[in-house]
């Protein structure tokens, strides 16, 4: 009823029933059985048969239910226990009943609330049950003679299989074929689009790019691939020697503690979680675990940054073929709840940012932290090795994600993509952590990797890229019959991991004692070969060395952009309006709802949490877990940095912007600053715009140079392209270019972590970093009126000392509690550490009516709690850091200009507009 | 030598780590064992003296959250269940766990009573702390007075009965949701987080050996896992440890 009435619907009731189907041959005896068993509450339940069910007059009657093949873990434990101890269930499939009064449009209450097209049917009536065919037949493998088509045809079969390949790289293939002198089957086809996909080679990543600058510096500048040039020449330049693998494997690897590693990874899931958002984002994070798995590690923590279009955008002012910012928001975080919550990896940090940039590309960054024992992970498959499976059975579900994730969408992709949007199943992947884990334990594979986007032909493809393999297809397991060679090759089937195994039996015994499924599908050769057999065809036959480096390499250009340096006009303001409008605005106002509906604490390794303070509703910076097995005397500390603002007015200044914020995130939490890894998870627009890609070169650059002044190399990264939504008439809809960084860090003193909000009364307050920051591009903006000129916060070269200064105050023990300065500056941050101790804050700083000191935002600075007998301690530490107030038992928070009040304002209000109560002003 | 818990594990548990860290904590050797062990007879309840059914989402909550564990329950120990409880074997169901023992009925195990965990009164899953009030004997809360502190992460977790006076009167209702100062919740969110009735967070069987309760005491069992470390004020009371809980059910073996 809710979500109807916020889709600006009528209706007056909606009653909602299971429908619960089952095929086989039951009497109805053996029906009332079933149903009082497994199916209704013996307490509260009731079931009627459908057809004898009521629908009251002047009401409607709609089913939903998934369509057929689509992931339903409850249907198939219905189907399992309904087969056992001699009950006669053959198939078992659920739906859903609404009964509604008073519909106006009940075509629009089905498409738009109840049930999602994408992976739902609906009906009004009766719906037939989703049973899969179990007769269905396969379709042939069709073979293309790609040697003889002409340049228009060739274009013709590129966009007909949906390739997402270009010209010179479908050439490229046409001439293989002719010098093989063969025909192309569709399974050869399909993997080399899937192989040389942007998402599965970062082809815009690795491309050459000719910088045009006309009135700057960098005209006619050459990027030898942003990847080489910037992100893995940073780390190169730092070589931090604990970095125990960078951006080769499945996820990054540091040093944790002496015979433990961390391993680290984050990914995007844009795309499907935009048609699908409940199994887009649930499918993001169990693909982002399975990284994890794929280096061996056990995962301890997700991490979770989602960025949706405002939820207060008015129906008409969303495309056709676009869902609801709200509707897209509800599904993605009860996506990345179920998963974590049923996988039992706690959530521990993440972001939600609004902006209207994001309303027809919607972002969802998953990321993932493991643990394992050092040098447990083998990447050394030999000849010989047996190629096991484990997991998730092939369905048709997951067809062509990773050629579907690197191209643009439109009105149809709905129509046409839905076989690209999967239903996670966690129940699964969690046997696979337990299986992997024991398996890694008692070294039984030699090499492993996840499958993920492009299924088999990814995974086993990259496991033989160097070794070759020899696949028999039959021996893949299937959901159900009927898919074609090449869909069982390229499907991703979410919840799978291949291993190499020189013994697989002992394996197979492990999964079984898990009730994890596997099979032993093929070897690996040893003669650079990937031969795929489907019976006694072969289906796939392609030189492992063409498959991997045979795509010709990019060439791009880009315009570098305009970096807006103007100075903007004084102005005048209400600061405590304008503070509690910043504080209930939607991306800087709690989340507290959202997080509580993620457990954050499963694996009892948790230490700072998401919210924090005496009524645990105060924003923390970063957070922590001391890792399962470890010696429990060091805790790993995540850090989050992301702002939709920047990155349109300067992407340079973004870059070093959101590193710092992620990593004076981590440094509140305890982290060691001259010991953090980074990851860098782009989500750009179309990189052929040479506009968009100027931006994405100079975002590129600043990373480059921030990592390596604060000494932070980046360990892995991943990035999303053509985040464009093609709007019904023709014109490009590109999303706010949007870098996020992960900090990974690692506390040694868990124990003189500093408190999330202020403690106790009497205490000092320290500022550390420059009073004033900048307004350009800045929340003060957003909630006055809209952007007003200047530049955003400019890189600070001063940065990196005040973190290490921070952190040895930590590490001395004197920092009671601190809070870093972010989204809405000093005022904001001074309001969040008031409130989230419930303890009152004076603050007085000469200028703080300006709102460049009030609310300006600005690198590596943090507000400190402090004992006023460690004050020599902390000036010590901190040469440039001022006493700027004191902590109060008044239950305000006042700030000061030289004595005369700028602000004056209960906790309680603070409390309201945080957890956005307060109408805020115009969001921009 | 000291006692054996066993701790079976339905695919999709996913606190059985937790809960044997615990309870090596408490001084017991925690056995995780998948239920295929049970089901093919490799695992014998008999050799163990703790049995712990652990919390996370078996069956992925299928029909029901605890349903068809709590139906493995009855398939693999059957009778063998009641025997051992009634020659004083110790057992503890935590959340998932808990779910799994009331729909074993072990849990209150009172013929004249049904019970069952329905969903939060908030209609979602929830993860927060919370205050556990011990109101009544049980080997496991056996002499602790002050409340203890632990989160709550559940989406089917309110506590509803056929007859709620009677479950109070036969002295089942182990621990309630509440206040530090050991106050009653009283019905009100989120102080009781599900809105079960009579803030009820944990039943006891008419032995008292049998307690199965929604929150997670074993995430709380070290200072580290204190949320309001650092915030305890000098005689601030109670810290709200729960490692208590798993040695008085050690204890009570030994």
């Amino acid at each position: 009823m809710e979500q109807a009435r916020e889709a600006g619907l009528v209706v007056d009731e909606i009653d909602e029933y299971r429908v619960v189907h089952l095929a086989g041959d039951l009497d109805a005896n053996e029906v009332g059985q079933i149903v009082d068993r497994y199916v209704v509450d013996p307490v509260d339940g009731w079931w009627v048969h459908r057809d004898d069910h009521e629908v009251p007059e002047g009401s409607i009657l709609i089913e939903t239910g998934v369509r057929p093949g689509v992931t339903d873990r409850e249907a198939a434990e219905l189907a399992r226990v309904g087969s056992a101890d001699g009950l006669r269930v053959r198939a078992a499939a659920l739906g859903r009943r609404w009964i509604v009064r008073g519909a106006e449009d009940p075509t629009a209450l089905a498409e738009r609330v109840l049930h999602n097209d994408v992976v739902e049917r609906h009906a009004f009536g009766p719906l037939p049950a989703a049973f899969t065919d179990p007769d269905a037949t396969a379709p042939e493998t069709i073979t293309i003679d790609i040697g003889g088509l002409d340049d228009d045809a060739l274009a013709d079969l590129g966009r007909q299989r949906r390739l997402g390949l270009d010209e010179l790289e479908l050439s490229t293939i046409r001439s293989h074929f002719a010098f093989l002198g063969r025909e192309a089957t569709d399974a050869e086809l399909e993997m080399l689009a899937q192989t040389w996909s942007e998402h599965c080679q970062h082809t815009t990543f690795r491309a050459e790019i000719t910088i045009d600058d006309p009135s700057g510096e960098r005209d006619g500048e050459v990027v030898d691939g942003l990847l080489k040039q910037f992100l893995r020449a940073a780390t190169d330049t730092i070589a931090a020697p604990w970095v125990t693998s960078a951006f080769v494997d499945n996820a990054g690897l540091i040093e944790f503690e002496p015979g433990w590693d961390l391993a680290i990874k984050a990914e995007t899931h844009n795309h499907p979680s935009a048609l699908e958002p409940f199994g887009g984002a649930n499918t993001g994070v169990g693909g982002v675990v399975r990284d994890i798995l794929g280096v061996s590690a056990r995962p301890i923590a997700v991490t979770d940054i989602l960025c949706f279009g405002p939820t207060d955008t008015p129906a008409d002012e969303v495309p056709d073929g676009v869902l609801h910012p709200r509707r897209i928001r509800a599904g993605v975080i009860d996506g990345v709840g179920d998963y974590g919550n049923k996988i039992g990896v706690p959530n521990i940090a993440g972001a939600i940012v609004h902006d209207p940039g994001y309303i027809t590309t919607p972002l969802v960054f998953a990321g993932c932290l493991g643990v394992l024992p050092s040098g447990s992970h083998p990447t050394d498959a030999a000849p010989g090795d047996a190629i096991v499976v484990l997991g998730g059975a092939v369905g048709r579900d997951g067809v062509g994600g990773a050629t579907f994730s690197s191209q643009t969408m439109g009105v149809e992709t709905a129509l046409v993509a839905g076989s690209s949007v999967q239903i996670g199943d966690p129940i699964v992947e969690k046997g696979l952590i337990d299986v992997v884990v024991a398996a890694r334990d008692a070294g039984l594979y030699s090499a492993i990797t996840d499958c993920g986007a492009g299924g088999l032909s990814s995974s086993v493809g990259e496991m033989g890229a160097e070794l070759g393999c020899d696949v028999q297809l039959d021996d893949v397991p299937r959901k159900y019959p009927g898919l074609a060679p090449w869909e069982v090759w390229l499907s991703e089937a979410q919840e799978r991991m291949v291993l190499a195994c020189p013994d697989p039996a002992p394996v197979l015994a492990l999964a079984e004692r898990w009730a994890v499924d596997a099979a032993v599908i093929g070897t690996f050769s040893g003669d650079g070969r990937i031969v795929v057999r489907d019976g006694d065809e072969t289906l796939i036959d392609l030189d492992a060395g063409f498959l991997h480096d045979g795509a010709p390499r990019r060439r791009l250009h880009a315009t570098r952009p305009d970096r807006r340096r103007d100075p903007r006009e004084p102005e005048t303001f209400d600061a405590k309006t304008v503070l509690l409008d910043l504080l209930s605005h939607p991306s800087l106002r709690s989340n507290e709802d959202v997080v509580r509906t993620f457990d954050h604490e499963v694996l009892g390794g948790t230490v700072v949490r998401p919210y924090g303070g005496p009524e645990a509703d105060g924003p923390a910076d970063g957070t922590s877990v001391v890792p399962v097995g470890t010696s429990g005397e060091r805790a790993a500390v995540i850090g989050i940095g992301v702002n939709a603002r920047y990155g349109p007015i300067d992407p340079e200044a973004m870059a070093w912007a959101v590193i710092d914020e992620a990593i004076r995130n981590a440094v509140v939490a305890g982290a060691d600053p001259d010991r953090i890894a980074l990851l860098d998870n782009f989500s750009w627009g179309d990189p052929t715009d040479a506009a968009t890609l100027g931006g994405l070169v100079e975002a590129c650059r600043g990373c480059h140079d921030a990592a390596v002044h604060h000494g932070a190399p980046f360990v892995s990264g991943k990035d999303s392209l053509f985040n464009v939504y093609v709007m019904p008439d023709g014109t490009p809809d590109p999303v706010v270019p949007t870098l996020v960084i992960t900090a990974l860090g690692i506390n040694s003193r868990p124990d003189r972590t500093p408190a999330t909000g202020a403690v106790a009364s009497g205490h000092d307050i320290w500022l550390v970093g420059p009073a004033a920051g900048a307004l350009g591009g800045s929340h003060f903006d957003a909630v006055t009126g809209g952007d007003r000129g200047g530049a955003v916060p400019a890189p600070d070269r001063d940065a990196r000392r005040r973190h290490r200064g921070v952190a040895d105050a930590i590490a001395a023990g004197v920092v009671v509690s601190a809070h870093d300065l972010a989204e809405g500056g000093l005022a904001v941050a001074a309001a969040e550490w008031a409130h989230a101790g419930r303890i009152g804050v004076a603050i007085d700083i000469p200028g703080l009516r300006h709102p460049e000191i009030a609310f300006g935002e600005g690198p590596g600075r943090y507000l400190l709690e402090v004992r006023p007998d460690d004050a020599a301690v902390v000036g010590g530490l901190l040469p440039d850091a001022v006493r700027v107030g004191v902590t109060e038992p008044n239950g305000m928070l006042r700030l000061t200009d030289d004595g005369d009040p700028v602000v004056s304002v209960e906790l309680d209000e603070i409390r309201l507009a945080y957890a956005g109560h307060v109408t805020a002003g115009a969001i921009a | 030598m000291k006692p054996s818990v066993l701790i079976p594990v339905a695919p999709g548990t996913n606190r059985d780590g937790d809960l044997a860290a615990a309870f090596e904590l408490a001084g017991a050797t925690p056995h995780v064992v998948p239920l295929s062990e049970l089901r093919d007879g490799a695992t014998d309840l008999a050799d163990h003296q703790i049995l712990a059914v652990p919390g996370g989402f078996s069956y992925g909550d299928a029909l029901g959250a605890g349903r068809l564990f709590g139906l493995d329950l009855v398939n693999f120990f059957g009778e063998t269940l009641q025997g051992a409880v009634a020659a004083g074997m110790p057992v503890i169901g935590i959340c998932n766990g808990f779910q799994a023992l009331v729909r074993h009925g072990i849990l209150p195990g009172m013929l004249e009573v049904t019970a069952t965990l329905g969903h939060n009164d908030s209609g979602r899953f929830e993860c927060r702390w919370v205050n556990l009030v011990p109101t009544s004997a049980s080997v496991w809360t056996d002499g602790l007075s002050e409340p203890l502190r632990c989160p709550v992460a559940h989406g089917e977790g309110r506590f509803i009965t056929s007859d709620l006076g009677l479950v109070e009167r036969a002295d089942r209702v182990a621990l309630r949701y509440g206040h530090a100062d050991g106050s009653l919740a009283g019905e009100v969110y989120p102080t009781n987080p599900n809105g079960s009735e009579g803030d009820v967070a944990g039943v006891t069987d008419s032995t008292g050996r049998v307690l199965g309760l929604m929150p997670h005491p074993e995430d709380h069992v070290t200072e580290r896992q204190d949320p309001l470390r650092g915030r305890h004020g000098a005689g601030g009371g109670t810290l709200g440890r729960c490692l208590p809980l798993f040695e008085r059910g050690v204890a009570a073996v030994r």
